[in-house]
């Protein structure tokens, strides 16, 4: 189990495309199911795809590329553009991560650096504990319990900065219970056990030898932080946020129930507004033509938009790893 | 909330527990109640509109004492999804609280679709005020005023002047509506546009663009919890959610002109009095008629004329029959209003139709 044996299984495994009669049939048999499984995501992935976009090329013929990124999105007038619900998916995940992961950073560092480990072991529970909750009891909860709770909140911070430039145009009034910014919260409350894990376990692969020197030149622990943790692990936090963001972009059922479902772009974060998914959830039922067909179109850019995502987040993640090992 | 559900559940099972007794007693008192006389066997699979899935759980349980060897099933996705499965195949019948669009009639490649229509409720415009000491009275147009933000004080001059001698307090009103898209929706709006065709702007249809002030919740049981915890709030609700959660609602003027409150009596008396057309399409919103409740809606179940095989026909057939027949009496417990006779007995002429 040294240098050899990893040397080796490259090899086998490149030529496992040609099923040599010489192996053992249980050999074999693994090799064809382990293809298949593999095989099976790709096909799958390709189908829903594919028949998404067929369902919704009357949305995308009807609208065109103005019609699509318009504002009104009015099933009665027969209008279906779908700029609000992307400002409203891109500000509430924008709202759960600068709340979620300077929070999810913390208690990374804290389990890894500054508590002892028979401390950290129920402190991980309890937040792994927040990854189990099913989004709908989250929505629920958000709805009949911090909802109504935030509005006085909402009110009192309106009341505030009502008339300041800037400020108040964010956090004034119009305030409702069910907003922009509540969506966020719940959603950085939702994001923040997957944010902290990974991070948690980026962090705790930095070498011990290289925490040990920075100590051993006089650093302080926020200089050895600093100095060692995070550039060695900056690009698997940055690859942690954006599973997050991933996770925040396409979370339906909380969101559709506390996001206050009115199709509109403002700059107030306490108004209601709408996201993608929870538009998909909330209108499939009843929807027809081509009111159906945009809602497939939002799916297919849903789709293309957490691709994006992930494609960004592995070169970012490749990038820092090359920087990593060239320093 | 929780206690009173569960209540309205006992209510439900209550009234299953009646329908068992029904049958029981129509299956031993008198043969010639149609479909007992010969057993049949089979699956039916249904879905659709939400609106009748209180009845048709109901219903189901009810016909299974009737029929032991059929097995009825009814999922609630939503008119249109019911409507795409039923052209899809996928299911036997499909409710809908709406007939079909014309957009969608490509869909069902000229086939015949008969129209069933089987549940009348009323919509409520419950209200949260606790300081009002007699009900709201509202007229369309009023409503129509306030769904679109023009009025938006309780005690503007448009409310005072239909509510004699009542204090109204000078707060802001807050508007509850459906966040999903709905059939409640589609019909409260359709009242609208056939009670006050010249204020209201907003048109019909199962999604509404509402003023954005507008409290969205999901559901019927949702926008009852908008209402029950706003002071203030108004929104359109369907009778028996509103009659589960307890809140209070309001006296509608109709079209003779009267105030009625809503009631399984006014819905049905409104469906009485609309047309119905030959293919028995008909929008029960404001009908004619002194007791008349304007806000009624109706629910219909959609089969094909022209069934695969016989036998699917034959439990269509019974199955339909059952909710068209005794199944009524099942619904003034459950806060629906039975067919008027004059649609009813159409409906169950109109069963010939279905052939094998």
């Amino acid at each position: 189990m040294t240098a050899t044996a990893p040397a080796d299984q490259p090899t086998r495994a490149g030529s496992a495309g040609v099923l040599s009669a010489k192996r053992p049939l249980g050999d074999r048999t693994f090799q064809i199911v382990a293809l298949a499984a593999g095989l099976l995501v790709l096909v799958i992935l390709v189908l829903i795809a594919a028949t998404t976009t067929d369902q919704s090329t009357s949305w995308f013929a009807k609208e065109g590329i103005t019609g699509i990124f318009s504002k009104t999105w009015n099933p009665t007038a027969n209008q279906f553009g779908a700029l609000s619900f992307l400002f409203g998916t891109a500000v509430t995940a924008i709202i759960a991560l600068i709340l979620a992961v300077p929070v999810s950073l913390g208690i990374a560092l804290l389990l890894t650096e500054v508590v002892p480990r028979r401390w950290a072991r129920p402190v991980v529970y309890v937040v792994d504990l927040l990854a189990v909750v099913p989004s709908v009891v989250w929505g629920l909860w958000g709805i009949l319990v911090f909802a109504p709770w935030l509005q006085g909140i909402y009110s009192s911070i309106g009341n505030f900065f009502n008339g300041v430039p800037v400020l108040g145009n964010l956090f004034g009034p119009p305030t409702d219970g069910a907003s922009f910014f509540t969506a966020g919260i719940i959603l950085a409350f939702m994001i923040t056990p997957i944010v902290t894990s990974l991070s948690r376990e980026v962090i705790a692969t930095v070498p011990t030898m290289d925490r040990e020197g920075a100590y051993a030149l006089g650093a302080t622990r926020l200089e050895m932080i600093r100095g060692v943790v995070l550039p060695h692990s900056q690009g698997g936090i940055v690859g942690a946020v954006l599973l997050g963001l991933g996770r925040a972009v396409g979370e339906t059922i909380a969101v559709a129930l506390v996001i206050g479902s009115s199709a509109t772009i403002t700059s107030h974060l306490f108004a209601p507004g709408y996201t993608m998914p929870a538009v998909i959830a909330n209108q499939f039922g009843e929807a027809t033509g081509v009111w159906k067909a945009g809602l497939m179109g939002l799916g297919v850019l849903l789709f293309v938009f957490t691709i994006i995502i992930n494609v960004v987040a592995r070169g970012v993640v490749e990038r820092s790893a090359r920087r990593g090992r060239g320093a | 909330m929780h206690l009173r559900r569960r209540k309205h559940g006992a209510t439900a099972i209550a009234a299953v527990g009646g329908a068992l007794l029904l049958a029981a007693c129509s299956s031993s008192g008198s043969p010639s109640s149609s479909s007992t006389s010969s057993a049949l066997s089979g699956t039916l699979n249904g879905s659709g509109s939400t609106f009748q899935l209180v009845y048709q759980q109901a219903a189901i349980s009810a016909f299974k004492s009737l029929q032991s060897g059929m097995t009825v099933n009814y999922a609630g996705v939503g008119s249109g999804t019911g409507r795409t499965n039923l052209a899809a195949g996928t299911v036997n019948f499909a409710g809908s609280d709406s007939p079909i669009p014309s957009t969608d009639l490509p869909l069902f490649k000229g086939k015949t679709v008969l129209y069933f229509p089987v549940v009348i409720g009323p919509i409520t415009m419950a209200y949260n005020l606790p300081t009002l000491t007699k009900p709201l009275q509202l007229t369309p147009a009023v409503i129509s005023d306030i769904f679109q933000a023009k009025v938006t004080k309780w005690n503007a001059p448009e409310i005072a002047a239909i509510n004699p001698g009542v204090t109204l307090p000078s707060i802001p009103i807050t508007l509850a509506v459906r966040s999903d898209s709905s059939g409640t929706t589609a019909n409260f709006s359709l009242f609208l546009v056939d009670s006050s065709p010249s204020t209201w702007k907003l048109g019909t249809g199962s999604t509404i663009s509402w003023p954005s002030t507008a409290h969205a919740g999901s559901g019927n049981s949702g926008v009852a919890q908008v209402v029950k915890s706003t002071a203030g709030a108004i929104g359109y609700v369907d009778y028996s959610t509103a009659k589960a959660s307890g809140l209070t609602f309001a006296s509608v003027k109709n079209k003779d002109g009267n105030y009625v409150a809503p009631s399984v009596a006014g819905a049905s008396a409104s469906a009485a009095g609309v047309t119905v057309n030959p293919d028995l399409t008909f929008h029960a919103v404001w009908g004619t008629g002194a007791t008349a409740y304007p806000i009624t809606y109706q629910s219909w179940d959609l089969v094909y004329a022209k069934q695969p095989n016989a036998n699917d026909a034959k439990l269509l057939k019974a199955y339909l029959g059952y909710l068209l027949g005794d199944g009524q009496k099942l619904l003034p417990a459950l806060n629906y209003a039975p067919l008027p006779s004059s649609i009813d007995s159409s409906a169950v002429a109109q069963l010939s139709k279905i052939t094998g």
